[in-house]
């Protein structure tokens, strides 16, 4: 019996010490300056990747939804043609998607690796996946509104520009913090080929070197980070929604 | 003048489904022309045949003179800005104030923003809401924002506005106050009002010509007073006096009589008149009156007593008081 509680004990500590250990100035002192930078890096790569990601992604799903049969700008063809494209690059594994494209990184930023190496194959991962939430976004505007605009004698562009985009801004910004999220999470993917950052940090401390406390600091911050992205985002399209008064 | 004409519409949808089967009619500048019929007879689709939302199969379509149905994209776009049109979901932007609802148009005809406001304040006012300038949509009630989508349509100045339904979802007392709006903008402005609708009531309040569509085609019209009295088809007289006033199981024995009143016997007590007249009763099958202006419209079904010296006596005190009356069947409302 006696042992059985002692065991127990010594197996919780065990469990506990990571927690425990996060919270020494030695920790802190060792790891700090490498957790801000990593958590930097995350942030740098997730930004970046995620305006050119818009970049491409806004106007392909603006594109994917005006050339619908039914349509501002119906277009069979040209809409099929996107679709696919879109659907091909939902369907690559982002972690396949990066090292096939390597060379092309090379080719576009100067380096397979690093920070710089990472955003390229984020930015052509997340486009399709931006596309698909913006089509989604452009197709919960009032149809009656949009025919309205057309009765007035408004051009395809300006529908576009006056109707589609402000009407859906709250939508368009929530599809924003899932997809900034669905990109911080494929940094820590890309972390695992060197891109840095937290995932980077995770993998090669946490896992390679085995100190849990990495791990579950890392964690922790990513946590933190997907927290804070989502409560900015949904307080913006909620105070911005004037649909809610 | 015409201000709309319309000649051989046809429109069939992709599915095969024929909306419009050659439908002709013209509408005159300045008056206003109601379009009626029930759910599924093509209206809706005849009303967006006008600005070309719709692209007729076949047939012309001349607003204000110009040949829509022959007009580029861009060309076409320019002239739907002199017709404007109002919907029964109201169709505002949901994110904009009601004074830049108004601004809308001009914004889109190049106007700056700031240069729209000025514009479209006068509009917001003219329709009763200069205290609603910066209310967005969801805080107006139906009729608010009806009235806001009304000087949207104003503000640049059209020759003709389309209704689409536009008091189908409001309360009764709301839609007497659109009805009304349009009217007096119709004869302050001089504007044409088209208004498509299910509603008799409306057609009868507002409009001086109406068209009646059934199964795709135009298959009466006139000035309302005349179809009103005399409706000359079975979709007519449905429309005129819904369906089921009169049940397969009723038992009519004395001849069925529709009388109509349009204004000018408001003060006396009718039938009442025609039971003392005759001295023998009447059974009233259906009854819609109301007292607009202290005069009486509306309409009752009645059945006369089955001897002809009796009812004759009835007919004859209705010819007197200029009430008008028609023989029916009662098979119409079955």
């Amino acid at each position: 019996m006696a042992d059985f509680f002692n065991n127990l004990l010594t197996g919780l500590l065990n469990a506990l010490s990571p927690v425990i250990e996060i919270f020494t100035v030695e920790f802190w002192h060792q790891y700090g300056p490498l957790l801000a930078q990593g958590a930097i890096d995350t942030l740098i790569m997730t930004i970046i990747s995620t305006v050119f990601a818009y970049l491409l992604g806004l106007p392909l799903g603006i594109l994917l939804s005006v050339t619908q049969p039914h349509g501002i700008l119906p277009r069979r063809g040209l809409n099929r043609v996107l679709g696919w494209i879109v659907n091909v690059g939902r369907s690559l594994p982002f972690i396949i998607l990066m090292v096939a494209i390597m060379d092309f990184t090379k080719l576009i930023v100067g380096t397979k690796i690093g920070i710089r190496g990472a955003i390229v194959p984020l930015v052509i991962s997340a486009a399709p996946f931006i596309a698909r939430m913006v089509e989604t976004s452009l197709a919960e505007v009032d149809a009656g509104v949009v025919e309205a605009a057309q009765a007035m004698g408004a051009s395809p562009f300006q529908i576009i520009w006056k109707v589609y985009l402000p009407e859906a801004r709250p939508s368009l910004l929530l599809g924003g913090s899932i997809s900034i999220i669905t990109i911080l999470a494929y940094t820590a993917i890309a972390g695992a080929v060197g891109a840095g950052g937290l995932g980077d940090l995770a993998i090669r401390y946490g896992y390679q070197r085995r100190i849990p406390s990495m791990l579950l600091v890392t964690v922790i911050l990513i946590i933190l980070l997907v927290q804070g992205i989502q409560t900015v985002f949904s307080f913006l399209s909620a105070r911005i929604d004037k649909r809610l008064k | 003048m015409s201000m709309i004409e319309l000649e051989h519409l046809t429109k069939t949808f992709a599915g095969g489904v024929t909306a419009l089967d050659d439908v002709t009619l013209s509408v005159e500048a300045g008056e206003i022309f109601g379009i009626i019929g029930l759910s599924g007879a093509g209206k809706s689709t005849l009303v967006r045949c006008i600005n070309l939302l719709e692209q007729p199969t076949s047939g012309v379509v001349r607003v204000n003179g110009a040949e829509l149905t022959g007009l580029s994209q861009k060309e076409l776009r320019k002239v739907r800005q002199s017709i404007g049109m109002i919907f029964q979901g109201f169709n505002l932007l949901f994110q904009r104030t009601a004074l830049d609802n108004v601004c809308f148009p001009l914004e889109l005809a190049g106007m700056s923003r700031s240069e729209a406001r000025q514009k479209a304040r006068p509009f917001l006012k003219l329709v009763g809401l200069e205290d609603k300038e910066w209310a967005y949509p969801v805080q107006l009630s139906g009729g608010q924002k009806q009235r806001v989508a009304i000087a949207r349509t104003l503000v640049t100045d059209p020759k003709v506005i389309l209704c689409d339904e536009a008091t189908s979802a409001l309360d009764p007392t709301t839609t007497q106050s659109i009805l009304a709006l349009l009217k007096e903008l119709n004869e302050t402005l001089g504007v044409t009002v088209v208004v498509i609708t299910h509603e008799m009531t409306v057609v009868e309040q507002i409009c001086d010509r109406v068209a009646i569509i059934s199964d795709s085609h135009i298959v009466e019209q006139g000035a309302v007073a005349d179809v009103f009295h005399h409706p000359q088809t079975p979709a007519a007289r449905q429309l005129i006096t819904p369906r089921g006033a009169i049940s397969e199981k009723s038992k009519i024995h004395g001849p069925l009589y529709r009388i109509t009143f349009d204004g000018n016997t408001s003060d006396q007590p009718i039938v009442s008149g025609m039971v003392l007249a005759s001295g023998a009763p009447v059974n009233i099958w259906y009854a819609d009156t109301k007292d607009i202006d202290g005069n009486a419209h509306g309409q009752m079904l009645l059945e006369l007593p089955q001897n002809p010296q009796q009812a004759e006596k009835m007919l004859a005190f209705l010819k007197e008081h200029h009430v008008t009356y028609e023989r029916e069947e009662a098979a119409y409302y079955g």
